[in-house]
C-alpha cells in the first residue's frame, strides 16, 4: 500500500515534528508497505489509522431490524444526533458501503455508537447487518454527516413524521434532546410488531415526553398529509422533521408549501429516486484503463464497482459529493431529473458518479 | 522447439474449429463457476497469506538485528527469503493481476498495490498482464520468451554470441528483479531504436530508479544500520534473501513456459484469433509444476501455470480446485497436459537454454567419442563468417536427419 493517510495535526508542534521524522524513518524501513500496515495488525482502531469500528453487540429490535453497537476508532468525532454514518462491511468477501442513521446516546459510558438497520427485501448489506453480523466484526467508517439535525436553539414545539426505518434518526434525536418537551411523533409501520423502537416510543409516550401517533398501515392504511394535519391541529406552530419513503416526503412537502409553511419542514431521504433513464454507453476510466458497458439506468458508480474498479464513493444519493470525478469527454444523465451534462475533450466537468448514468460514451479521469 | 505451425507433427491437427470453440465454451463455464462462488472464504485466504507474510518478515528482520550470531543469521535469512518469495509470488503477482479486485478492498487492489521488487507495479502490470498474457508464447510478440536476450527457438538463426546464453541466463536469474525492471522498460528495444530521449521513457526510467533506490536503501542501508555492529552481516543476509528470491522466481517462471514440449506460435497465427483459439494457445503454451500444497503457495500457484494462463484474474487459491476439470478437458480432446515436478521442469528448461545456445543439432549429434571433431565444427562456426556457418549448419541438420532415420 502506498497511499498515505493525512495525519491529524498535533497540539504540540515540536513533538509532532519528531513524530513525523520517526514515521518517515519507519517508512524507509517498511517500504513498499507503510508503517500503518503493520500497526493495523496490532491495533486497527488506533489514532491515525483509517477510521474503523468494531461491532461489540447486535440487539434485535423487530423481526427485520437490529441495532448494532460499534466501538469506533480513536479518531471518531462526536456526531450530532440525527446525522448518519457511512459504514463499509465485507458481505460475501466484497466491501460494501451504506449509510445508516446513528441512534445512540452521545455520552455512552463505553464510548460506543450505534446504528439501527432495517433489512429491506433483497438488500444485500441490510440483511447481512441484521441477520448475519457477529460481534467482533471489523467495519470501516466515515465521520458522521447529515443535515437532519435540530438547530442550536431547539424549537419549543416539534413534530416528527416518520415511516418504517425513518424513525431511526428521530430516535437518535429524541434520546439526546431531553429539553424537547412538546413533541408529537407520527409514525407509520405495517403492524405494531414492526415498529422499530416500538417499546422505547411507547415508554416515552407513557412518561409524557412525547405524544405518539402510531399508524399500522396493514390494517389502517396509509396516512396522507391531510389526515396528519387533522391529527395534529397545531401543525403550523410546529417545526417538522420528516423521514421516510420518497412518496410520503413529496406529499408532505406539497401540503406544507400549500399551507405557506414550507420553511418549517425538514426532510431526509434514504435513497435517490431514479426518474429518468436513457441510453447507456461505454464508460472508460482513463488512468485505470478499464472500459465498461453501462446501461442508462445504472449509476456509473455501481457499474464501475461491479466491474471491480475501485471508486471514491459517499452517500450514494447525490448529497455528499464524495464520489465526484472529472468527466473528460462524453455525456452523463442525472438520474434524479434527467438533465444531461456533456463534456467536450479536455473539459473535465466534475460529475457525481452515484447519481449519473452514462448517456453515450464517457471518458472519466480516474 | 519450433513454432507449432511449422512442426511436422501438429499436436492440434485432430481438432476441428468446432472442437476448439467447444473447448472455449467449457472453459468459460469453469471460469463462471469460480466467479459465482467467490466469497468470504477466498477473502479470508488472501488476508491470511498477507498476515502470515508480514509476521514472517517482521520476525525475520527482528532476528537479523542479531545477525552477527550465526544461528540468527541462518534463521533470519531463511525467514526473510520465504517472506520475500511469498510477497512476490502468492501476494504481489496475483494482486497485481486483479485476482482480488472483486473484494473492493482498497488495500488489496491491483490499482493500489506496490510490491517488494525493483520493477514498479504500474510498469510490470503493463508488460506482464497486457503483453505477456495476451501474446503468450508468440515469437516476436511475447518478450517473456527469453526476455529479449535469448535464443528461444530453433528458427532463430544461431549466432556465436548465443554461446554465452547459459551464463547470462544464470546472471539474469541471480538479479532477476533488475532484469524484470529493465525488461518492463523495454530497455533493449529503446536503446536499439535510439529512443532514450523520449520523455515518456525518461519518466518511466525515473520511476524505476526511485523504486530501486527505495528498495536498496531499505535492504542495504536502513536495516543494516538498525542492526548496529551487525551492519555487514545483516547486509549480507538481505542480499542473500534477495538472491534466493530471485533464483526461485526465475526458476518458477522458466518452468511456466520454457520446458521442452511447450509450444510456441508464429506471429501471424494469432491474427483474427477466436476466444477458443486464444484458450487453446494458453493450454499448449504453459506447463505446470506438480507438488505439495506448500510448493503451490511458494510458487504463487504459478505451479498451476496452465490454469493461471487460462484464467489470469481468478483467485490463485482456486486453481488447484479447477485443475482436475482442466486436465480432464485436455484428456478428452487429446491434448498434452504438461506437468512435472520442479527439478524436472527446471532441468528441462535449462537443457533447452543450453541446447539453443549451440547450433541446431549440435548437442544431439555430440557424444563422448566425437567430442573433438564436434568441438572443431563449433570452433569453425564461431570464428567463421555467415557463409561458413550456413554450410556447417546444413551438415549438422543433415546429420540429425540421418541419425533420426537410423534410430527409427
Amino acid at each position: 500500500m502506498t497511499a498515505t493517510v493525512p495525519r491529524p495535526p498535533s497540539a504540540r508542534p515540536a513533538l509532532s515534528a519528531l513524530r513525523d521524522r520517526v514515521i518517515r524513518f519507519a517508512e524507509l524501513a517498511t517500504t513498499p508497505l507503510l508503517p500503518a500496515d503493520y500497526l493495523d495488525m496490532v491495533n486497527p482502531l488506533r489514532a491515525g489509522a483509517d477510521l474503523r469500528g468494531r461491532i461489540v453487540a447486535v440487539h434485535r429490535e423487530t423481526r427485520d431490524a437490529a441495532t448494532l453497537v460499534i466501538r469506533p476508532g480513536a479518531d471518531w468525532q462526536r456526531h450530532v444526533p440525527g446525522q448518519w454514518v457511512r459504514i463499509g462491511i465485507d458481505v460475501d468477501g466484497v466491501r460494501m458501503w451504506r449509510a445508516y442513521s446513528l441512534t445512540s446516546h452521545l455520552d455512552r459510558p463505553d464510548g460506543c455508537i450505534s446504528i439501527t438497520v432495517k433489512a429491506i427485501p433483497g438488500g444485500k448489506v441490510s440483511n447481512h447487518l441484521v441477520h448475519r453480523t457477529q460481534p467482533g466484526t471489523l467495519v470501516h467508517l466515515d465521520q458522521a454527516t447529515g443535515e437532519f439535525v435540530l438547530p442550536a436553539q431547539a424549537p419549543a414545539k416539534v413534530l416528527f413524521v416518520t415511516a418504517g426505518s425513518g424513525i431511526t434518526p428521530v430516535m437518535g434525536i429524541l434520546r439526546n434532546h431531553d429539553e424537547l418537551t412538546d413533541v408529537v411523533v407520527v409514525h407509520s409501520a405495517p403492524t405494531p410488531e414492526d415498529v422499530v423502537f416500538g417499546a422505547d416510543l411507547r415508554e416515552l409516550a407513557a412518561a409524557g415526553r412525547i405524544r405518539l401517533i402510531e399508524q399500522h398501515t396493514d390494517t389502517a392504511g396509509m396516512l396522507d398529509a391531510a389526515a396528519i394535519a387533522e391529527l395534529v391541529p397545531d401543525l403550523a406552530e410546529r417545526a417538522t422533521w420528516a423521514c421516510g419513503p420518497v412518496g410520503m416526503l413529496e406529499a408532505l412537502e406539497e401540503h406544507w408549501s400549500a399551507a405557506g409553511i414550507a420553511d418549517r419542514l425538514f426532510t431526509e431521504r434514504f435513497r435517490p429516486t431514479v426518474l429518468v433513464a436513457g441510453e447507456g454507453g461505454t464508460v472508460t476510466f482513463t488512468k485505470n484503463g478499464t472500459s465498461i458497458e453501462a446501461d442508462g439506468a445504472t449509476p456509473i458508480l455501481d457499474a464501475a464497482e461491479d466491474a471491480g474498479v475501485l471508486m471514491p464513493s459517499g452517500c450514494r444519493m447525490g448529497i455528499c459529493f464524495g464520489c465526484v470525478l472529472p468527466l473528460r469527454e462524453g455525456a452523463v444523465r442525472d438520474l434524479r431529473n434527467g438533465e444531461v451534462t456533456t463534456a467536450a475533450p479536455g473539459d473535465g466537468v466534475l460529475i457525481q458518479t452515484c447519481i449519473s448514468a452514462a448517456a453515450g460514451a464517457c471518458d472519466i479521469d480516474h | 522447439m519450433t513454432a507449432l505451425q511449422k512442426k511436422d507433427l501438429n499436436p492440434i491437427e485432430h481438432l476441428t474449429p468446432e472442437d476448439i470453440e467447444l473447448i472455449g465454451k467449457e472453459l468459460d463455464e469453469i471460469r463462471q463457476s469460480v466467479i459465482d462462488t467467490r466469497g468470504e472464504d477466498d477473502a479470508r485466504y488472501i488476508r491470511k497469506v498477507i498476515d502470515v507474510h508480514r509476521k514472517i518478515e517482521l520476525g525475520s528482520r527482528a532476528v537479523l538485528l542479531a545477525s552477527g550470531f550465526p544461528p540468527a543469521w541462518i534463521v533470519g535469512t531463511i525467514g526473510l527469503s520465504v517472506a520475500k518469495i511469498l510477497e512476490n509470488m502468492e501476494i504481489g503477482h496475483n494482486i497485481l493481476h486483479g485476482q482480488w479486485d472483486w473484494m473492493r478492498d482498497p488495500k488489496i487492489h491491483s490499482t493500489t498495490w506496490e510490491w517488494d521488487m525493483a520493477s514498479p507495479a504500474e510498469q510490470w502490470k503493463h508488460s506482464h498482464n497486457e503483453l505477456h498474457h495476451t501474446y503468450t508464447n508468440v515469437i516476436g510478440k511475447d518478450n517473456d520468451l527469453g526476455y529479449g536476450i535469448m535464443r528461444v527457438d530453433e528458427d532463430q538463426p544461431w549466432q556465436p554470441f548465443h554461446l554465452g546464453q547459459p551464463i547470462w541466463s544464470f546472471i539474469n536469474a541471480c538479479f532477476f528483479e533488475y532484469g524484470i525492471a529493465a525488461y518492463d522498460l523495454e530497455l533493449g528495444a529503446v536503446i536499439a531504436k535510439k529512443q532514450t530521449k523520449d520523455p515518456e521513457f525518461r519518466r518511466r526510467v525515473k520511476a524505476v530508479l526511485r523504486k530501486i533506490g527505495a528498495q536498496v536503501r531499505k535492504d542495504y542501508v536502513i536495516h543494516p544500520l538498525l542492526s548496529g555492529p551487525n551492519f555487514v552481516s545483516t547486509l549480507a543476509a538481505n542480499f542473500t534473501a534477495n538472491l534466493v528470491r530471485n533464483l526461485w522466481s526465475n526458476s518458477v517462471i522458466l518452468c511456466g513456459h520454457f520446458p521442452e514440449g511447450v509450444e510456441t506460435f508464429e506471429k501471424k497465427s494469432i491474427d483474427g484469433e477466436t476466444r477458443g483459439e486464444w484458450y487453446l494457445r494458453q493450454m499448449l503454451g504453459s506447463a505446470n509444476i506438480s507438488g505439495s500444497k506448500a510448493m503451490h503457495i511458494m510458487t504463487g500457484n504459478l505451479s498451476h501455470q496452465i490454469e493461471h494462463h487460462l484464467f489470469p484474474d481468478l483467485p490463485s487459491n482456486r486453481y488447484a480446485e479447477i485443475a482436475p476439470k482442466i486436465r480432464d478437458l485436455f484428456d478428452r480432446y487429446g491434448l498434452n497436459y504438461h506437468t512435472a515436478p520442479l527439478p524436472q521442469q527446471v532441468g528441462s528448461a535449462w537443457h533447452k537454454i543450453i541446447r539453443l545456445s549451440l547450433p541446431n543439432g549440435w548437442l544431439e549429434l555430440t557424444n563422448r567419442r566425437n567430442l573433438v571433431p564436434q568441438l572443431a565444427v563449433l570452433y569453425k562456426m564461431t570464428t567463421g563468417g555467415p557463409k561458413v556457418r550456413r554450410t556447417l549448419q546444413r551438415k549438422l541438420t543433415a546429420g540429425v536427419r540421418l541419425t533420426r532415420a537410423a534410430a527409427a
